[in-house]
């Protein structure tokens, strides 16, 4: 009796210890976790890097727009107390595409719908597309057709008083 | 409001059709009429358009009517181009290079939407690539 009472002491005594140092870790993982994102956050470099913390082996991943911010991450985390490593798993974002204005894609797109009407010229200024030259009467529907729907990529008006219809 | 009365049978068709999200809005001179219907609809109101302002000349109004934003991939297009082949270029504008021809009035099939402008389209031949969506029209 006695000796089963002192091992199940012993028994519960553990499980205690050991529920706590779990508790214990767990809790210093999270707070390591909060301390991190608190600086991470903060900058505005950084704000695109996740970060997960287990046993103080802290993983970012995310985007970094380059390679240095994706290095100042890591010295961020480096420094705060209990990280025992770091895993940067961040990669660094491609290069933006470089989108060509507007204008010329809606140049692009007046040039695509008068290809097919040889006698027609364009002048696009500020939005406004004046039409000049001819065109086959039968036509004239198409052709405006197609550039009206250009209103979607910005195109405010058509002026077509100078293009003669045949 | 001027511009609203002048092209009032135009929008009172527009308003009966139905043409879905439609927007009439009057700024600078300009009345813009937007929406989506079928390739139908427009032509009605076009055809209407045509009436009114029998040269497209006035330079007040805008009508935008997309008649394929319904049209979902793998649905069947008419080829109707007024008298040529129509052209299927290796990427979406007349500057990209021709890599392929589809007769008038063949029957092709859409493939994937760039923009409203340009599809990638594939021929019963197989042949593939992009084309200008003014000389395409949905098979219904």
């Amino acid at each position: 009796m006695k000796r089963s009472l002192k091992l199940s002491l012993v028994l519960v005594t553990s499980l205690l210890v050991l529920g706590i140092t779990s508790c214990k870790k767990k809790l210093k993982d999270a707070d390591i976790q909060t301390a991190i994102e608190k600086i991470l956050t903060a900058d505005a470099d950084m704000k695109g890097t996740m970060v997960t913390v287990k046993d103080g082996v802290v993983t970012l991943s995310g985007v970094c727009k380059d390679e240095a911010c994706k290095t100042k991450c890591e010295e961020a985390v480096k420094k705060i107390e209990g990280v025992t490593s770091i895993v940067n798993n961040c990669t660094v974002a491609p290069p933006e595409a470089v989108v060509p204005p507007v204008a010329d894609a809606l140049g692009q797109a007046i040039a695509d719908a008068v290809k097919d009407f040889p006698g027609v010229k364009t002048q696009l200024t500020d939005g406004v597309l004046t039409l000049t030259g001819e065109i086959e009467k039968a036509s004239l529907q198409k052709l405006m057709m197609g550039l009206n729907a250009l209103k979607s990529m910005g195109l405010k008006k058509i002026e077509s008083a100078g293009l003669t219809k045949k | 409001m001027a511009l609203q009365d002048k092209y009032k049978e135009l929008i009172d068709a527009a308003t009966a059709a139905p043409v879905v999200n439609l927007q009439v809005r009057e700024q600078d001179g300009v009345l813009y009429i937007d929406g989506e219907s079928t390739g139908a609809v427009k032509q009605q109101l076009w055809d209407i358009y045509g009436k009114l302002d029998p040269d497209y000349a006035a330079g007040d109004l805008m009508l935008n009517i997309n008649s394929v934003a319904g049209i979902s991939e793998g649905a069947k297009l008419k080829v109707t181009t007024n008298k040529t082949n129509l052209n299927i270029r290796s990427g979406p504008g007349t500057d990209n290079s021709i890599v392929g021809k589809a007769a008038r009035h063949e029957v092709v099939t859409l493939v994937r939407k760039e923009n409203d402008q340009w599809w990638w389209i594939k021929t019963d031949d197989g042949e593939e690539g992009y084309s200008f969506t003014q000389y395409l029209t949905p098979v219904e």
